[in-house]
């Protein structure tokens, strides 16, 4: 299913938003690779940068107050971040696919759901009506909507929570996209109906063989479905490795803590729960330190100088903590 | 925690069923059987866990119970007083007794009122403490909670979303409630913070002798804090069991499909895990199944289901049940 060639290579990506309260630094220069036919989860919890990151590589942030200050997203042989707006048109929704979060707030109430599904067809691959019809009914059905003929001619409010992110996903497959990226697409769903999603999505995912970036906050979903994490925090990615091992041996202590905090649903009852003090960082100061140092129960004075950068800890697995580099450095 | 002990709360049949109205004369076209014939009890000190997927009535329920709405039938027994039928004046002498913390600290706090005074207002309406003492007691509450009690004359916006809900709490707290209403304290929460609120709650149990009712959808969070579980789907109630058996040997099929919904951390056990999954969507309150509630998406449902509402029974000591397929 996977290959070594990259699909997309994003290379410090720092975002800003210029507010009347000062600069927010939302994205601090964020690089990773993504695989053919890899799925990359990115987790972080709300304000840690990780949809800004997303959004700023397909420009879907509204500029201003945004500013992307630099960086580069190479799709293709071409930059997503040089190209202007007509270019990205035609990569977006077409080559490559988004689904947000809440369903309800992203499809237009007015239209039909056939129309939006069948509106990048026509736009990216010039499909005439009546094909672009026939792909929308096999899409839906592919996405696990009874009854997809009758279905098309139905407004978004005709359906439920779960069924409207399966039209989402439709609409993001659409195009055969190369790249799928998926913001917190089951969070706002039930527990049953994520397990409907994430089950489509790992059958899509054998028969067409995208690559996805999976943003959540939720741990347990990455577990399930990633082949490798990066964690985020404070607009940094503050660890990467493949999924298995990350969640084995973390080796950064806010993913160390944040996997530590989770209550069980097996073995053990945890008489108390594990936490990690503090609050999350605030994002209006000029990122020159470890943005977790406040938090971090290893925190050393170098933490409070000089910010970190995410080293190799092995060819697989990044981490950006002065503790772990230094205590790597003892050991050898 | 202390399962001999007696009875706070006993909860006997309640119903919540809102009326649907429609044209001009708001003339009733169904009713949305929000909740349908709950029972149960509540122990002393005990945390008594309510789970469902959304729409299934439990926030409702916790409403009812603190009479926040008028319940349509059934009782609500509070340390021996029949709470439905209190006139008004006489349900307001109940009420700092019972408390309630709400799911959005964003919105349920007043974004005009400073801290003080949205801490201090139940303390002045139920009049406990006057002038200095009043300070004395919200600063109090303050740093019981974790917050500074310098912070009074602060508003709500100038804290973090975890810090908004200490001040809810600390809200709850000033009445020195016996029974607390936590109605998905932390599913507004990050996960960082979320393990720092729930800790804040047990101390406090700990500390003030207090019993929870606790309303969430996160099952993983309900096997750490409850010490008893209650399974709600479509307004009724499906399984009530202590928490060590519910999590661990579930009878209904429902709660072993959302068990089996719910993800661990854990990716080489999430990678190979058989799931069940449930076909379809929680269907309509306003029209629900004949029969079992479940049975549209039950993965052994048969006739009968269909045609008999199965009956609420106790299948071990303390592991309530209502399923035919149970034996």
């Amino acid at each position: 299913m996977q290959s070594n060639a990259n699909v997309l290579q994003v290379e410090n990506i720092i975002t800003r938003f210029n507010t009347q309260d000062g600069k927010v630094f939302a994205v601090n220069g964020i690089s990773f690779d993504l695989k053919e036919g890899e799925l990359l989860g990115v987790v972080g919890e709300s304000g840690s940068g990780k949809s800004v990151t997303m959004m700023s590589l397909l420009k879907l942030l509204p500029m201003p107050p945004a500013e992307i200050v630099e960086g580069r997203a190479l799709f293709e042989n071409q930059d997503l971040i040089q190209m202007d707006l007509n270019q990205l048109r035609k990569i977006r929704g077409g080559k490559i696919g988004f689904i947000f979060q809440d369903p309800m707030t992203s499809l237009n109430p007015v239209l039909t759901v056939g129309y939006q599904l069948m509106e990048p067809m026509r736009e990216h691959l010039g499909l005439s009506r009546e094909e672009a019809r026939k792909k929308a009914i096999e899409l839906l059905d592919l996405v696990g909507i009874p009854m997809a003929q009758s279905r098309l001619k139905d407004f978004p409010h005709q359906f439920s929570g779960g069924m409207r992110q399966r039209v989402m996903i439709a609409i993001a497959l659409a195009c055969d996209p190369k790249v799928l990226i998926a913001d917190e697409p089951t969070t706002a769903l039930d527990v049953t109906i994520q397990a409907q999603i994430l089950d489509i999505v790992k059958r899509l995912r054998k028969e067409l063989g995208m690559a996805i970036i999976w943003i959540t906050h939720d741990l347990g979903v990455v577990a399930g479905i990633a082949d490798r994490v990066a964690v985020m925090y404070g607009g940094f990615i503050v660890e990467q490795a493949p999924v298995k091992k990350l969640y084995s041996t973390p080796k950064h202590p806010y993913t160390q803590g944040l996997l530590s905090t989770l209550p069980k649903l097996e073995g053990e009852r945890t008489e108390r729960l594990e936490s990690i003090k503090g609050q999350p960082p605030d994002l209006h100061s000029i990122p020159d330190s470890c943005p977790f140092a406040p938090r971090c129960i290893h925190v050393s004075e170098k933490c409070q100088n000089e910010n970190p950068r995410l080293e190799m800890m092995d060819p697989e697995h990044q981490v950006a903590c002065w503790w772990n580099t230094e205590k790597e450095n003892f050991s050898t | 925690m202390n399962n001999s002990s007696e009875t706070l709360l006993k909860v006997e049949n309640l119903s919540k069923h809102f009326p649907i109205t429609k044209g001009v004369f708001r003339r009733q076209v169904g009713t949305v059987k929000a909740v349908d014939g709950i029972s149960f009890e509540i122990k002393e000190r005990e945390t008594l866990g309510l789970v469902g997927e959304s729409g299934c009535g439990k926030s409702t329920a916790g409403r009812v119970i603190l009479q926040l709405y008028p319940a349509t039938s059934g009782n609500v027994v509070f340390r021996g007083v029949e709470i439905t039928e209190l006139s008004p004046e006489k349900l307001r002498l109940q009420r700092p007794k019972m408390q309630m913390i709400f799911q959005d600290p964003q919105d349920s706090l007043n974004p005009r009122m400073t801290v003080g005074d949205i801490i201090g207002e139940p303390i002045i309406e139920h009049q406990f403490h006057k002038g200095k003492e009043r300070r004395e007691k919200i600063e109090q509450l303050l740093k019981s909670v974790g917050l500074n009690p310098k912070y009074t004359n602060r508003y709500p916006h100038e804290f973090s979303g975890g810090q908004r809900q200490r001040i809810g709490i600390a809200r709850a707290l000033a009445l020195n409630p016996d029974f607390i209403i936590c109605d998905e304290p932390i599913a507004a929460l990050d996960v960082s913070i979320q393990a720092q609120v729930v800790n804040l709650l047990e101390d406090l149990q700990d500390q003030l002798g207090l019993t929870y009712l606790f309303i969430s959808h996160d099952l993983s969070m309900i096997r750490h804090i409850a010490d008893r579980v209650a399974v709600m789907y479509l307004g009724v109630m499906v399984e009530l069991a202590s928490s060590k058996s519910l999590y661990g040997n579930p009878l209904h099929p429902y709660t072993q499909a959302l068990l089996s919904a719910v993800p661990v951390h854990d990716p080489e056990k999430e990678q190979k895990r058989e799931r069940i999954i449930l076909q379809g969507d929680v269907p309509s309150p306003a029209n629900p199944p004949s029969g079992c509630r479940f049975r549209t998406r039950c993965p052994i449902a048969e006739s009968q289901c269909a045609e008999k509402i199965p009956e609420w029974r106790e299948k071990k000591e303390g592991h309530w049940v209502a399923c035919h397929k149970v034996t």
